[in-house]
């Protein structure tokens, strides 16, 4: 896990689901092939509707339109993000997309699952609201050790609630790391 | 003190005589279900993680169910289930259900249950979040991503944290005017997406043990929607005989102990109850039939893991008898199981399918079709700014295949009345 992360913020409201997050259509390209899987990136958070894009401005697209990377590292979001389906394409497409972490105040459960045992993005928590006082392009730095967001767009800085348990499998770099060290499945 | 049946399960799953809320424990997993969508990155990253010659752990315990996108030209969801034929050949799984053979279901959590999966007091787990419909039969199930699927393909096992459980329980007498799917969505109206979050939830009362699996199941289809990791109805009669009648395989029957200890017990008398829709663009944003009455609509849907189930048609069907509809109306089976007995179940002589057809109605092949959209020649599927009423459990903005669609969740009762008027309607004034 990289201990410092900078790069711009993405902003986005509650309740955004799989479904915005990488819209069903889309899931019919493979994960591995690379002339495919980089259509993941392409249209990751592209099922969030226009107005909600980017807030608190709006039609601001993750992904610019026919590119596949995105300008923004750090995702903000507020409560219940990556409800609904348990599409591990989701988080898969936000790191394709390059998005290295995602600051909500709660997750899906599923989503959280399938952020770190695949070792997609890392999801951290905030204490309180953050997506109305954080604006889409801010320059944001995150200390992963500390657990610590500076914005230096506007000169502030918050805690983020501990990682707990799952520091551990983030720290191996997925579930199947964490089960070979853990003596439950051979080493390679 | 005693433990919930949910606890009860994930013990016996992990060499435990007692387990916790809050532990994190490796269990057991006594059937892996996989789909269309996610099985290939699941095959994937099981070859990636534990060689391309490895075998899965207990090919009886992998069950393969292509459902999500069949009926379509796309060539790169075609080749997800030529994928799966091959891995199904390669793996000599007994348990896959090809597209185009004799042996193809549709919607996998209905067929899970038709095929003697859901099993009381197993563990089920499926690459998909309505895998929590399997709970019904008292049994552990969740959904999980490709990851967790690819570790228990090659192990076996899957760390669970054990959740605490929320207890609903429902008494009185169900008016016929009300379905199972009110009553989840008036669940899910007070508790809202994420109020059950990590947790499990158990459905209890004489009201849900009146019901029959098929409505028990739409009852646990939607615990994910409001967070739930699963939904869990313990086994009875009804039960028993139904997975009697499917398997031979042996299963226990678990029940919570009288002295379980719960997160929360959250009582419903169903008498009081009323016709309830959710409006878009969430599941938890509930509004009773009255209030959104004469609501002007484009389409209606009946279909799905939560509304297309037999007795979801047979209520519809109900309604929609010597009518017409007014608006395109959907008829997507779940299951080719139940498309078959649309043709030999019927109304005062007449089957449900031609009750449909001379209704006006469009009829579609078992899959799950428009419910999440898919590829754009799918059945159903939204293409502008349709307002649809339908039978599904998600209307997220975009869930059906547009993002400019409105999508109101209801009962097949509630979406057969309004299929007759173009408006939403309440069912009240349409049943005899």
């Amino acid at each position: 896990m990289q201990s410092i992360i900078r790069g711009l913020a993405y902003v986005v409201g509650d309740a955004i689901d799989t479904d915005q997050i990488i819209p069903a259509e889309h899931l019919v390209y493979s994960l591995k092939r690379p002339e495919e899987r980089r259509m993941y990136g392409r249209f990751a958070m592209s099922g969030v509707p226009a107005v909600d894009q980017g807030l608190p401005f709006g039609n601001r697209p993750f992904t610019d339109p026919d590119r596949y990377e995105s300008r923004y590292t750090l995702i903000v979001a507020g409560r219940n993000f990556g409800c609904g389906s348990s599409r591990e394409h989701a988080p898969f497409a936000l790191a394709e997309a390059g998005a290295q972490v995602v600051i909500a105040e709660s997750y899906a459960r599923i989503f959280y699952r399938n952020t770190i045992d695949g070792g997609f993005v890392i999801p951290f928590e905030s204490n309180e609201k953050l997506n109305d006082q954080i604006r889409t392009g801010d320059d944001l730095e995150l200390d992963t050790q500390m657990g610590q967001l500076t914005n230096h767009t506007i000169g502030q800085a918050w805690l983020l609630k501990p990682l707990g348990d799952v520091a551990a499998i983030l720290k191996a770099g997925n579930v199947f790391e964490y089960a070979r060290q853990a003596g439950l499945i051979p080493a390679r | 003190m005693g433990m919930t049946i949910t606890e009860k399960i994930l013990a016996n799953h992990s060499g435990r005589t007692r387990v916790a809320p809050g532990e994190s424990l490796w269990v057991d997993v006594d059937i892996l279900m996989t789909h269309d969508v996610c099985g290939p990155p699941t095959v994937d990253i099981f070859k990636r993680e534990f060689g391309e010659d490895t075998r899965v752990w207990d090919p009886d315990k992998l069950v393969i169910l292509p459902d999500h996108y069949i009926f379509t030209q796309n060539h790169h969801a075609n080749r997800n289930v030529q994928l799966l034929r091959e891995f199904a050949a390669e793996q000599a799984l007994p348990h896959y259900y090809d597209v185009g053979s004799p042996r193809y279901k549709g919607v996998c959590h209905v067929a899970l249950a038709e095929e003697g999966f859901n099993r009381p007091g197993s563990i089920l787990i499926g690459t998909d979040s309505h895998t929590c419909t399997s709970g019904a039969f008292g049994l552990f199930s969740t959904g999980v991503g490709n990851t967790d699927a690819a570790l228990i393909m090659g192990t076996g096992k899957i760390w669970l944290r054990v959740p605490e459980t929320m207890r609903f329980i429902f008494e009185g007498e169900l008016p016929p005017y009300l379905m199972a799917k009110d009553l989840i969505l008036a669940v899910i109206g007070d508790i809202t997406c994420d109020g059950a979050t990590y947790r499990a939830m158990e459905f209890d009362g004489k009201a849900v043990y009146a019901l029959s699996m098929q409505e028990r199941m739409t009852l646990t289809n939607m615990a994910i929607e409001a967070g739930g990791k699963n939904g869990v109805i313990a086994p009875d009669a009804t039960t028993i005989d139904y997975v009697r009648a499917r398997t031979d395989a042996a299963f226990e029957s678990v029940f919570s102990d009288v002295d379980a200890r719960y997160f929360s017990e959250h009582r419903y008398d169903v008498s009081t109850l009323e016709p309830v829709v959710a409006k878009p663009h969430r599941p938890d944003n509930r509004a009773s039939v009255v209030e959104v009455a004469g609501t002007r609509l484009d389409r209606a849907y009946v279909g799905s893991c939560t509304g297309g189930k037999l007795e979801d048609f047979q209520a519809a069907a109900d309604i929609l008898k010597g009518q017409e509809v007014v608006i395109d109306t959907y008829i997507v089976p779940a299951t080719t199981e139940i498309s078959q007995s649309l043709h030999t179940s019927s109304i005062d002589g007449e089957s449900l399918w031609s009750i449909f057809e001379n209704a006006g109605c469009k009829m579609g092949q078992a899959s799950c079709a428009a419910c999440l959209g898919g590829p754009p020649d799918t059945f159903g599927r939204m293409q502008g700014s349709e307002v649809v009423i339908s039978t599904t459990n998600r209307n997220f903005p975009g869930r059906m295949g547009s993002k400019q669609a409105s999508v109101y969740l209801a009962s097949p009762l509630t979406v057969a009345a309004s299929a007759l008027t173009g408006r939403i309607t309440d069912p009240r004034g349409v049943l005899v």
